[in-house]
């Protein structure tokens, strides 16, 4: 036996000790991450990877002692172009496990794929209620929320602490917007409340005033879903149209979210949203995210930035219970429906068994502190299921929040 | 170069991973669809915004039928290419009567109108989440689930057919005709040419490929969605055509080929992959105002 050949069976012996006892496998973990870059959603997507990328770093790009690749693609908010991307992580990059993605429809196009693949998936931001409801999957982690969670909450507190008996809504006219109204809806009338009026405008929308006119003045508050452009454009026209001093204006969380806020001026001031994390929340933990946050990016977190940095906090935690042995992929799933991140900048989250989090609503209001707009956490809703205070099997039944479930009345 | 082009698509799955077989794939229908366009736009002169309509028709009716109905194979593919057709003939009474910016103006009007039903209709489209959970096309036939390269095959012999079918039709005494009218439709008129019906019938046959592409892309993803049939689809479209070369029908599928691997290629290495595609798309106007094969045609043509 010469030399070489020597050395050849001692490095065989080698690998097999080192495979015998268990050691964690070479080579990076590999993450594949998906969101819109470049688009009319660019900024949303930017602020998702900013956030992931705070965490990563926080952390030196390693957990359960390997390091952390990150691949970052861009699927410029066209639900086929992520399912391309989707592929070329899974398919070309071999990646352990994927995250990301911002839009429902996005959502909905990889959730089959997805589980064709059998490759576990973080959604930190698509909030679909049926992607955890009534066509939910095995392999899809959300780490969000469905757009009816906080609203359902919500509906409650107008009816309840605000004293709103009527109120009129006006909306997105897609998913988002239907399901969030609905949420909103099914408890502000369950506990006696009457939605007067329904509003839907385009996505595309750029003018308002068609739709301020038609608002009845005699309702108790108006409920407006917007998000980005259309937020502010909104915002700006309710005051013009003079409807700000008499009609109060309360919404979904996206429509005074901090990816718009400081872009508003005085005619955001005291509108109340709900929704499951703020800026100026008073913790601890948000309080570190947030500085940290602003001193890298210079600006204020978002609650698309803290989704992912959630995210991260999930996925660290879940391959740190695994001492990094990722490989397996039916473990890595149960060790992220299983994990408890701590440090999570929006409070306690956990996973229900549909794969949606448990998670606090918080009731803001706009004010105006330090020269700056900040969502002001004025009450709590803790642990908060997708369900709200429904039994899941009974909810279940029930169709899917849409445009033409409830009409106004 | 055009057998360099055969080979590399015939051979190409053989030592290419999954994502590659996919991709090509994309590439394989996208060029039909272009293919399609070409006749239109670079055979018969008539610049359509609105091409990418028939295809996501086809897609939606293949969604729709194959999961809402829970129709057979056969059912979905004959009524989805029926359906596209159909429109085709429906839209080209319209825009048959019209040239040039007009024709270009309505065919973009039709087809955002389409984009707006298949974002409204909801309770038969799902409105902008679309439809998911279409099987494989495979898979649907009942031969279980083959790989990726079973359906690149499948769709790289739909190429060919539609190519060949092309190609005859285009060196057809009808296919001078549609060039005839291109280059002057009065001189083509005044020879007794019903120019009307032959830009009909261009219209409806390259409404009739296109939805076989759509039929195609809906298996090849497992769902549709309204931007299947937007704008921005039909553009790209456009660009496809006119990047590879109008009027050739190998053009149309280079381009989709150096659109779709420029686009996934490009963006998995820098973030600025929209620039560098525009700076392509300026340079292609500048260096090959004809089309990246044309040039590579007229060069040949010097020098013999």
């Amino acid at each position: 036996m010469n030399r070489s050949r020597r050395a050849i069976v001692a490095l065989a012996l080698a690998a097999a000790v080192a495979v015998l006892r268990g050691q964690a496998p070479e080579g990076p973990i590999k993450i594949g991450f998906i969101v819109p870059l470049s688009g009319p959603y660019a900024q949303n997507g930017r602020d998702i990877l900013n956030g992931f990328l705070l965490c990563l770093d926080e952390i030196g790009y390693r957990a359960g002692g390997r390091e952390i690749q990150l691949t970052v693609e861009d699927d410029q908010a066209i639900p086929a172009e992520g399912l391309t991307k989707a592929r070329k992580l899974v398919e070309g990059d071999r990646v352990h496990l994927m995250a990301g993605a911002l839009l429902s429809s996005t959502g909905y196009a990889l959730a089959p794929y997805i589980e064709s693949q059998r490759i576990p998936m973080v959604f930190p931001v698509v909030s679909a209620d049926d992607l955890t409801q009534r066509r939910r999957g095995t392999w899809i982690v959300r780490t969000g929320y469905t757009g009816s969670q906080p609203n359902h909450a919500f509906g409650e507190y107008a009816y309840h602490t605000l004293g709103y008996r009527t109120v009129a809504t006006i909306a997105l006219d897609y998913a988002f917007g239907w399901e969030s109204v609905g949420g909103f809806q099914r408890t502000f009338e369950g506990e006696g409340g009457r939605v007067a009026q329904k509003m839907w405008t385009p996505v595309s929308v750029h003018d308002f005033a068609p739709y301020l006119a038609q608002i009845s003045r005699s309702v108790d508050a108006v409920y407006a879903l917007f998000l980005g452009r259309s937020a502010l454009q909104f915002m700006r026209q309710y005051e013009e149209y003079g409807l700000k001093g008499r009609v109060p204006l309360i919404g979904a969380g996206t429509t005074t979210d901090e990816h718009v806020l400081p872009f508003m001026g005085d005619e955001a001031l005291g509108v109340v949203t709900a929704l499951h994390y703020s800026a100026a929340l008073d913790t601890p933990a948000n309080r570190a995210f947030a500085a940290a946050y602003r001193a890298r990016y210079r600006k204020v977190p978002s609650y698309y930035s803290e989704s992912m940095y959630a995210g991260g906090k999930w996925v660290i935690a879940a391959i740190e219970a695994l001492g990094g042995r990722v490989e397996d992929r039916a473990r890595l799933l149960d060790a992220l429906r299983a994990a408890r991140p701590a440090g999570v900048p929006r409070g306690p989250v956990e996973l229900d068994e549909y794969g949606n989090p448990i998670e606090n609503v918080y009731i803001r209001k706009v004010e105006r502190v330090n020269g700056e707009l900040q969502n002001t956490v004025i009450a709590t809703f803790p642990r908060v299921s997708q369900f709200w205070k429904y039994n899941p099997a009974e909810y279940l039944r029930q169709p899917l929040y849409s445009r033409r479930l409830a009409p106004a009345s | 170069m055009a057998s360099v082009l055969a080979l590399l698509l015939v051979a190409g799955p053989l030592v290419l991973g999954s994502y590659w077989v996919g991709l090509l794939t994309q590439v394989v229908i996208l060029a039909i669809l272009a293919m399609s366009l070409d006749v239109l736009l670079g055979y018969t002169g008539l610049p359509s915004l609105g091409h990418a309509a028939f295809f996501g028709v086809a897609a939606y009716a293949v969604a729709v039928l194959s999961t809402t109905y829970h129709a057979g194979v056969w059912t979905c593919v004959a009524a989805a290419v029926l359906i596209g057709t159909g429109l085709a003939a429906a839209f080209g009474l319209i825009v048959s009567h019209v040239r040039d910016v007009y024709f270009l103006m309505i065919t973009l009007a039709l087809g955002m109108i389409l984009w707006g039903l298949s974002f409204r209709w909801i309770p038969v489209t799902g409105g902008d989440n679309g439809i998911s959970g279409i099987p494989t096309l495979l898979g649907h036939a009942g031969l279980g689930a083959a790989g990726p390269a079973a359906f690149y095959y499948v769709a790289l012999l739909v190429l060919a057919a539609c190519g060949a079918l092309l190609a005859r039709l285009v060196r057809s005494p009808f296919g001078l005709t549609l060039r005839g009218i291109r280059e002057n439709e009065s001189r083509m008129k005044s020879l007794g040419v019903n120019t009307w019906l032959h830009c009909y019938l261009s219209y409806v046959i390259a409404g009739a490929c296109a939805s076989v592409a759509g039929v195609l892309w809906a298996y090849y993803n497992g769902f549709v969605s309204p931007t299947y049939l937007d704008l921005t689809a039909s553009s790209e479209l456009f660009l496809m055509v006119t990047l590879g070369g109008p009027a050739t029908l190998v053009g149309p599928v280079l381009g989709a080929g150096i659109i779709v691997l420029l686009k996934n290629v490009m963006s998995a290495y820098t973030a600025r992959w929209l620039l560098i595609l525009g700076i392509v798309y300026i340079a292609a106007i500048f260096a090959a105002p004809q089309g990246i094969w044309n040039l590579g045609r007229r060069s040949g043509r010097a020098r013999a």
